[in-house]
């Protein structure tokens, strides 16, 4: 089966720019997959969005999309793909209702006509549907400008996916969003994967957002500089330490040289794990600690260190 | 059938938000209301003699044309505010072609200037501007005309903008100069020869003259009013229909690709 997203050696550069917004970015994700791409404002993240949603023209390397080339097969591409936009992109000026139907009909699932009522009873069946799946109810027959940020971000992911999208895109899906909202939308994104296969493809700012995914890629000016699952991005960059203290402070580190880990003093203890656990080391350790614990690296620590070490 | 539909649905959402908007309603009745009674009733009142021709019915003639041209063209420009808005995303992403989103877009905001100029008659027939059936069953396929017209130039024009700023600063630019170059409520009967060279390529100037030639049809002011027959106003307008929606969906198509 292809790749749900395939990218390979993708360059654009904008008519006007002197240099590439995107310059020589390759990845792939699988069927299914839950994948980040991360990178600071500027790096080419709604670029490579953008291209991969057809919406922008690249300048060399190739993109398919289930199997579909963007440039040539742009309008089955379009069909595979459902967005959320970084922005809202819902009309203002109509309802709930009237978005998704205007959607609806732009993706072919049903004929258009002008009011709700007169639209086909599978469609409203579904409409009913899924304003009670995502808490809208009859809230879905009020103009969106009434709508809280939260409620207008899943009307979006509803409309998103009418047309079952085999690729769903995230462009900083939480932008703009409370805590609650944030917690609330993930945890329906979480309960979605659950019952579709759909391969998943966000862009994010908040590192903890991207935690969950299968894969993540980070790009900086227009580059990949790191990609993988978390935990290896997480493991090649950021060491896992355990912090440890005793009493006899002199007899502690005597110890810790004798069994050769590497460790730094910092009012304490910092031991660097490098693949050893927690509980080896302190198993080795014969003298009674006043203090431990263990300190794991986040996506967080390995995305700034990485940036930093761009920036250097 | 699958690309009508979607064409349907764009030019259903452009006159569901006029429908929508207090502000424009307003204005499409007071509009017409200053224009055909004040402007219209007063330049009758002090040139009508002079001029020899019922100025209400000339005046009321120009705002028509004017109206059902330019708020088609500048309908059209909106796309640059759904941009902007982000909503143009939405329908750019789709599986729709480009091609469908533009005629839907021109199909929209004609039946938006359609209903726009519904005041424009029954004001003017109030005031007596000597409106027969036929006249005005003459004069719908004169305004889908006038707003396919309207609809291709603004497409074109919304290949030269690059912001919503641009698109309100076009109005002085374009629109204005050819409120006087087109006649709207000025004979341009007689013209310097560079102006009377401008005037020929003012796509408004050829709306505004075909809807004189249906209002002062079989009336003995027909000559000093109307500039060209209503054949040659056609055959323009059809040309330059064809040229700027070419150019312009060429262009619109390119420019949103190849950023």
């Amino acid at each position: 089966m292809a790749p749900a997203i395939e990218v390979r050696n993708l360059v654009k550069r904008y008519r006007k720019g002197t240099v590439n917004a995107v310059d020589g970015v390759s990845f792939d994700v699988e069927q299914g997959q839950f994948f980040a791409l991360l990178g600071p404002n500027g790096a080419g993240k709604t670029t490579t969005i953008s291209i991969l949603t057809t919406t922008l023209g690249l300048t060399s390397g190739s993109v398919r999309i289930a199997g579909h080339d963007v440039v040539r097969e742009a309008s089955a591409v379009r069909r595979e793909v459902g967005i959320i936009f970084q922005s809202p992109s819902l009309d203002m000026n109509l309802t709930g209702e009237e978005n998704i139907r205007f959607h609806a009909v732009l993706y072919r699932l049903y004929p258009y006509r002008p009011l709700y009522r007169l639209m086909p009873a599978a469609y409203r069946r579904q409409i009913r549907e899924l304003a009670e799946v995502v808490g809208l109810g009859a809230e879905v027959f009020k103009p969106v400008r009434r709508l809280s940020g939260g409620m207008r971000r899943k009307l979006e992911i509803i409309r998103g996916l009418m047309h079952h999208p085999r690729v769903l895109f995230l462009d900083e899906p939480t932008s703009g969003l409370d805590t609650a909202s944030r917690r609330n939308l993930w945890q329906y994104i979480a309960g979605l994967r659950k019952q579709r296969d759909i391969t998943i493809c966000l862009t994010t700012h908040q590192m903890d957002e991207a935690e969950d995914a299968d894969s993540v890629c980070i790009i900086d000016h227009g580059r990949v500089v790191a990609i993988g699952a978390p935990h290896q991005v997480k493991s090649e960059l950021v060491h896992e330490t355990l912090h440890i203290d005793a009493a006899d402070r002199g007899a502690l580190r005597s110890r810790l040289h004798a069994l050769n880990v590497p460790f730094s003093e910092d009012g304490h203890f910092v031991v660097r794990l490098d693949g050893r656990t927690a509980y080896e080391v302190v198993h080795s350790i014969d003298q009674p600690l006043t203090m431990l614990r263990t300190e794991s690296a986040t996506l967080e620590d390995a995305y700034l260190r990485l940036l930093a070490a761009e920036d250097a | 059938m699958l690309e009508l539909n979607a064409m349907a649905a764009i030019a259903g959402r452009d006159l569901l938000k006029f429908f929508r908007d207090p502000g424009r309603l307003v204005a499409a009745v007071v509009f017409p209301f200053t224009m055909i009674f004040l402007l219209g009733g007063t330049l009758q009142l002090n040139l009508g003699k002079s001029a020899g021709f019922n100025f209400i019915g000339f005046a009321f003639t120009g705002f028509l044309g004017m109206t059902l041209f330019q708020s088609t063209a500048q309908g059209l420009t909106s796309l640059m505010e759904d941009r902007h808005n982000d909503f143009a995303q939405e329908v750019f992403v789709s599986p729709v072609s480009r091609y469908s989103i533009v005629f839907g877009k021109i199909v929209g905001e004609t039946l938006v200037a359609l209903v726009q100029v519904i005041p424009f008659v029954l004001f003017a027939w109030m005031l007596r501007v000597p409106l027969t059936p036929a006249h005005v069953a003459l004069l719908v396929p004169v305004a889908l005309l006038s707003c396919f017209m309207g609809g291709a130039f603004g497409l074109l024009l919304l290949n030269t903008m690059s912001d919503t700023r641009a698109s309100n600063q076009i109005f002085n630019f374009v629109f204005l100069p050819q409120y006087f170059l087109a006649g709207m409520i000025s004979p341009i009967n007689v013209l310097p020869w560079y102006l009377a060279a401008l005037s020929l390529l003012s796509p408004m100037r050829y709306v505004i003259d075909l809807a004189r030639g249906v209002v002062f049809s079989g009336t003995p002011e027909y000559g000093r009013v109307v500039l060209l027959s209503p054949g040659i106003n056609i055959a323009v307008l059809a040309a330059m229909f064809v040229v700027f929606m070419v150019a312009g969906t060429t262009l619109f198509v390119r420019r949103e690709t190849s950023r």
